[in-house]
């Protein structure tokens, strides 16, 4: 009897050295998406639901996904237009991310045009939402033309902190004034390339097309 | 440069460098000579010395595979021999066991045929003596006397009737033997058919002395120890390895199929994006230690029905110990069986709302789904079967890896002695390259400085006698081929 107890203990010693295996680093993704609604911009939503759609299908349960806008003012936890954690069973993911799509479908009929676009103020609450989640990979999409513009009262001249994040700036459409001197255009993306950089961002991506959306993972 | 002792004039500095080193190296000559022999004869010879070791090692290596190869052909050929012995035993007792009753079988037909052959032999009685007086009556001339004639009349009239009934009582007779010879052919076949038992049975027999005779010239063979019979083993174990290689890669490639049929549905279980440590995701693993629960279960089944003999404590178990094993092993593998069947049918449902999912996100527009009625079901049906029949294929795998492991122990200790001999050869070649590495250095240290050796030719030669002392002293002529060099002019 003593012999069987004795293997029994064995036993759960094991079990429990198995499981002070678990890792404790996290693999989960977490997916941020700005999505500019100011000016012309505005006429690009379709094309952000292609995004969107993309996403859902390519994250994995466990991951987390938040979609929000761009606007005058954007740091604020009320332009998050939908966000999720999927659940580790892959039908009950299944489930959220439809009912995710569904949300985000009916909200997106309802946005109104900004008059300004301060994307700062939304990659600031964007790393805060990613930080939040714990995550391993932490990805910031901005879906805009890079342009950021400011009422006077809005301070966004500050340092920012995207320590562990990759940015990626999906169909940064070129302007009118790009048109006429494509270098504003280049040296719009350079600008923003070197603040990301500088805020500590792990990569710096541009994605403008759509058809290959899987270069924003790196693939 | 530090060296130039003309700034600007390198041609001149090395000119007044080579005439200060000449002397020098002429004067540090033998020493020099010395140092360089020592070296080379020393790394010659630690390389010989491992060189050296390394034989004996490998001869030893050698000899204890030899020990190990031929107590397991000895093994092997015992078994074969015990084998044969049973199949001869069972022959002989479900066979031969008979023997006695087939004999007497065989004595009673026999006996039977013989007495119907002496019954058909029997021959009719002989006319009664009677018919010699009426045969001499019947010799009678007819004198025209009508008594006479009357008499004779009804001679002939009863002979006539004796005769049909004597020929009657033939043909009765006659009638009786071909009764008694169809009779012969159930006997005949019957015999026939027996002999033929017979016959196979002492041919099995005889095949199996046969092979027996075989196997016993072997087990001599490897009881002598003889090189052939190693030769044979090892080759026999070669080709063991690599039959037993490969089927275990056809068995692999059926686990890492079973692993992708249940690694997704499995993140139903343990739950999706879990990792244990090193970046394994949990469902994978989980997967993986089915599939190797599956392997070992099917392991110990297969040992329990001893077929293979990897585990010597299961095989030497008591009957009764050793069938609750088994039967534990075949629960196992069933319920595992079932949570395969049960997996397919996760996946497929996981797969079905990915999809359902996929068409709602990939476009606005209504796709027109087909419904495939019963044959959109054969996937899921199949991967239930498979589910299901996979644990069991994998319990054979117990079979190639029992050959695996012993075929790889010979050819690995094989491979093992060629490459200490090889490394051996090596050394001892880098050892000779390094030896006369050291005299091919010495030959072109006296090339530099064979302006004073030629100066000192010239003195000896002058000197005349006294040059073969100089020689004896260590000088040019102590390395082989220099004198030649020197009548030369190098």
């Amino acid at each position: 009897m003593v012999k069987h107890l004795g293997k029994l203990a064995a036993f759960l010693a094991l079990g429990a050295v198995l499981s002070g295996c678990a890792d404790q680093q996290s693999y989960a993704r977490a997916v941020y998406m700005l999505v500019d609604t100011s000016g012309t911009y505005a006429k690009e939503l379709e094309k952000a639901h292609h995004v969107i759609n993309y996403l859902l299908g390519t994250l994995n349960p466990g991951d987390s996904f938040a979609v929000a806008r761009v606007k005058s003012r954007s740091f604020s936890e009320k332009d998050i237009l939908a966000k999720v954690t999927f659940a580790k069973d892959p039908l009950q993911a299944n489930a959220q991310k439809r009912a995710f799509r569904d949300q985000l479908n009916k909200l997106t009929h309802e946005l109104k045009g900004s008059a300004y676009t301060d994307i700062t103020g939304g990659v600031i609450q964007a790393a805060q939402f990613l930080n939040e989640t714990g995550a391993g990979k932490k990805t910031i999409l901005i879906f805009s033309d890079m342009q950021e513009e400011l009422d006077t009262k809005t301070i966004r001249d500050i340092p920012i902190n995207l320590t562990g994040i990759r940015f990626v700036a999906v169909n940064v459409t070129k302007l009118n004034t790009d048109n006429i001197d494509p270098r504003r255009y280049i040296g719009r993306l350079d600008w923003w390339e070197k603040r990301v950089r500088t805020a500590g961002a792990s990569d710096w991506k541009v994605v403008n097309d759509l058809e290959h959306l899987d270069r924003m993972f790196g693939r | 440069m530090w060296w130039m002792i003309w700034p600007n004039n390198v041609a001149l500095s090395v000119v007044v460098w080579i005439l200060i080193a000449i002397p020098l190296l002429y004067a540090a000559r033998r020493p020099m000579h010395s140092l360089i022999r020592s070296i080379t004869r020393a790394a010659n010879g630690g390389l010989r010395l491992g060189a050296r070791w390394l034989h004996r090692t490998a001869e030893e290596l050698r000899a204890r595979n030899k020990v190990v190869l031929l107590a397991h052909g000895r093994e092997e050929t015992a078994q074969t021999i015990d084998r044969e012995f049973e199949r001869v035993s069972t022959i002989v007792q479900r066979d031969l066991q008979g023997y006695p009753s087939l004999q007497r079988k065989l004595t009673d037909e026999i006996t039977r045929i013989e007495e119907d052959y002496k019954k058909c032999g029997e021959v009719p009685p002989a006319p009664p003596e009677w018919t010699k007086a009426v045969a001499v009556i019947a010799k009678m001339t007819s004198s025209g006397d009508g008594l006479v004639e009357k008499i004779l009349q009804d001679i002939a009239d009863s002979l006539e009737k004796i005769y049909d009934r004597v020929i009657s009582e033939y043909r009765k007779s006659y009638q009786g033997r071909h009764k008694i010879l169809a009779g012969f052919q159930p006997f005949w076949r019957s015999l026939n058919q027996t002999m033929n038992r017979v016959n196979k049975n002492l041919a099995n027999l005889h095949e199996s002395a046969t092979k027996i005779d075989a196997e016993m010239a072997r087990y001599e063979q490897i009881n002598k120890r003889t090189d052939q019979a190693e030769q044979a083993l090892t080759s026999s174990a070669a080709t063991q390895f690599f039959i037993a290689l490969a089927v275990l890669v056809v068995a692999f490639g059926g686990a890492f199929v079973n692993f992708w049929l249940i690694a997704r549905p499995m993140s139903a279980m343990v739950g999706g994006g879990q990792y244990i440590a090193g970046g394994l995701e949990a469902s994978h693993v989980a997967a993986l230690v089915i599939i190797l629960l599956e392997a070992t279960a099917g392991l110990f089944l297969i040992e329990s029905l001893q077929i293979t003999h990897l585990f010597p404590r299961i095989n030497n178990m008591p009957d009764k110990r050793r069938s609750l094993v088994m039967w534990s092993a075949l629960v196992i593998l069933f319920i595992l069986a079932g949570v395969e069947v049960a997996l397919a049918i996760m996946r497929d449902q996981i797969i079905s709302a990915d999809l359902e999912l996929k068409r709602g996100l990939g476009s606005v527009e209504a796709v027109t789904v087909v419904q495939l009625g019963w044959i959109g079901k054969i996937p899921v049906a199949g991967q239930m079967v498979l589910g299901f029949i996979l644990p069991f294929a994998l319990a054979f795998v117990a079979i190639p890896l029992e050959y695996f492991v012993y075929a790889s122990r010979t050819v690995m200790g094989v491979g093992l002695v060629l490459s200490l001999r090889a490394l051996g050869f090596a050394l001892r070649l880098v050892g000779n390259v390094i030896h006369n590495f050291g005299n091919v250095l010495v030959r072109i240290y006296d090339v530099i400085i064979f302006i004073p050796l030629l100066g000192e030719r010239l003195i000896d030669s002058i000197r005349g006698g006294k040059t073969s002392g100089r020689e004896k002293r260590g000088g040019v002529a102590s390395f082989p081929g220099h004198d030649a060099m020197r009548k030369t002019g190098g």
